[in-house]
């Protein structure tokens, strides 16, 4: 147990991108709603709300895109700097090491969305409210949003969407990181696209890319699709633990990680 | 109890053989060379001996199969597998709380004190650090484990010859002790000639020769012939000849019972061999070189 929290923290000494790009981008999204409610548009305190969605969304996506890029470097850059030679020196595990790695998608970067998300929320509810006063608007309705079941909602989804639906394509993508001799991404990729391509020519339809289209935008898992308040606490929050496609990943996840372990075991530097 | 028991280890890659049925004991206590030209299969047998990779054969380190348990046999076993696989992202600092939370018989104070007596500051990341600044690090992390068996891999390659001294008096002066033991290997025969106490010559994925310190004293001796002894002296049956500066120096195997101390002294001056001229012998004696 000491030695995993060690890795994990290992990991954000190495990859200081997991908490630097979403602070970033939620500096960027700030300023960007100072500037714009400045301007005088979007002044109603309805268009304002939006605003906050927006931001919980752009964070995610910056997650996912440090998730995608973390996953595929995890257990390829070790190897290529041969410094895998170091952490196999050391009293740990591969089942420790590549775990500790699976956990950053799949816990560190979700509670980072999570904690970066709310304080932007926070810092974006106290700026409108001042501009809205000093512009002599109410901001009453801002506060009145059902800013609880927003809060919860939000973690829901990133618990079950961005954690927990995702963990195969996290899975599939350590386990490219572990095997690739060069050039992981486009192996990632490229069988991906392939077993589309190969779909679309022989029969003519497009479900493995709609599958993996959704997975990666989590609409496929999201059980308040359609709702505009897309990140509420949902009203059946247990019916997603029902779905046999949440299982069936979880599965390939699983055999991704110990194909992984196995890798990282027999392989040699690059 | 020896710390290192392996009986016909074997390993081929694809269809090129590395280790050709290795048989090596190695005892507490002992520093002992593993030397070999290049692709003899030092790396590959201290891979194995380091659970880094499988192989056919008995193996036994510390009592545990190194492939099944390697996580568990790191307590006991610290490596330097080249000077250049620390993280080059890291901070001194952070390598230090790293190894302290991870391993069990990790000794941070002892670690700074080692650093405390270089020029590496605990806030510098390897990437700034020197060549051999980056030995220095690697070397004070692994001696201050407290570890049964310590493996290095060719530790000081590349490095100049003042940090290549301080790293083998360090490491006898304030690491080694009798309950401690140590593997090397290295290209640099001389300069661990007087480190050793056992010697293992490796070729083409076989030991071919293994002895003591002590045994290779005595049963080794270098003769410096003249001319008109050469042919006396050729008759003792040397292992190794050569020419130098227009005398031929002869090694002369006592075991082979050719020849005594006195007979040789009749024929020229005599010497111990260094261990690079017996590597020589060995080797050309296996066809190694031309």
């Amino acid at each position: 147990m000491k030695s995993i929290v060690w890795s994990v923290r290992r990991e954000l000494w190495e990859n200081r991108s997991i908490y630097v790009a979403p602070l970033i981008a939620a500096a960027v999204i700030v300023l960007g709603m100072f500037v714009v409610m400045l301007s005088g548009r979007h002044a109603r305190p309805d268009q304002i709300a939006v605003n906050f969605e927006i931001a919980a969304g752009a964070l995610m996506g910056t997650t996912l895109i440090v998730a995608i890029f973390y996953c595929l470097d995890a257990l390829y850059g070790e190897r290529r700097d041969r410094s895998v030679l170091f952490w196999k020196s050391m009293p740990v595990s591969d089942w420790t090491a590549v775990l500790s790695k699976m956990a950053v998608p799949l816990v560190v970067l979700p509670v980072v969305t999570f904690v970066i998300s709310v304080v932007t929320q926070l810092i974006m509810l106290l700026m409108s409210s001042a501009i809205l006063s000093a512009k002599g608007h109410s901001a009453a309705a801002l506060w009145t949003l059902p800013w609880l079941r927003m809060t919860s909602g939000l973690l829901y989804h990133l618990v079950t969407v961005h954690s927990l639906y995702s963990a195969p394509i996290f899975g599939w993508l350590l386990l490219v990181s572990a095997w690739a001799k060069r050039l992981p991404f486009l192996w990632a990729f490229l069988p991906l696209a392939a077993i589309g391509l190969i779909e679309k020519i022989a029969l003519n339809t497009t479900h493995f890319a709609a599958m993996l289209g959704s997975r990666i935008s989590g609409m496929e898992g999201d059980p308040a699709k359609g709702s505009v308040m897309m990140m509420l606490w949902p009203a059946h929050p247990l019916e997603f633990f029902t779905r046999p496609g949440l299982w069936i990943g979880l599965v390939i996840a699983a055999t991704c990680v110990a194909a992984a372990v196995r890798l990282r075991r027999y392989r040699d530097p690059i | 109890m020896a710390v290192i028991e392996a009986r016909g280890i074997r390993k081929a890659f694809g269809t090129t053989v590395a280790l050709d049925g290795v048989d090596l004991r190695v005892e507490e206590g002992r520093i002992v060379g593993l030397i070999g030209p290049n692709g003899a299969g030092k790396t590959t047998a201290l891979n194995t001996i380091l659970g880094l990779s499988q192989y056919e054969g008995q193996l036994t380190v510390l009592g545990c199969d190194p492939w099944t348990a390697r996580a568990q046999l790191m307590r006991d076993v610290a490596y330097i597998a080249d000077v250049a696989v620390l993280p080059r992202w890291i901070r001194v600092s952070q390598l230090l709380d790293y190894a302290g939370g991870v391993h069990p018989r990790f000794d941070r104070a002892k670690a700074e004190g080692f650093l405390a007596r270089t020029a590496i500051k605990g806030t510098a990341k390897v990437r700034e650090l020197s060549k051999g600044m980056v030995t220095q690090l690697h070397l004070a992390l692994v001696m201050a484990v407290d570890a049964r068996l310590l493996v290095l891999d060719e530790p000081t390659l590349g490095l100049d010859i003042l940090y290549r001294k301080q790293f083998y008096d360090s490491l006898l002066n304030d690491y080694f002790d009798r309950s401690r033991t140590i593997l090397v290997t290295t290209h640099q025969v001389e300069e661990i000639q007087d480190v050793l106490t056992d010697v293992v010559f490796i070729n083409r994925g076989r030991i071919v020769f293994g002895s003591s310190m002590e045994q290779f004293e005595s049963r080794y001796l270098e003769v410096v012939v003249r001319p008109d002894h050469l042919a006396a002296a050729r008759a003792l049956r040397p292992i190794h000849e050569r020419q130098m500066l227009g005398k031929s120096i002869l090694l002369v195997d006592l075991q082979l019972g050719g020849a005594d101390h006195q007979q040789l002294a009749a024929l020229g001056e005599v010497r111990t061999p260094s261990l690079a001229d017996l590597f020589v012998a060995v080797m050309e004696g296996q066809g190694a070189t031309p």
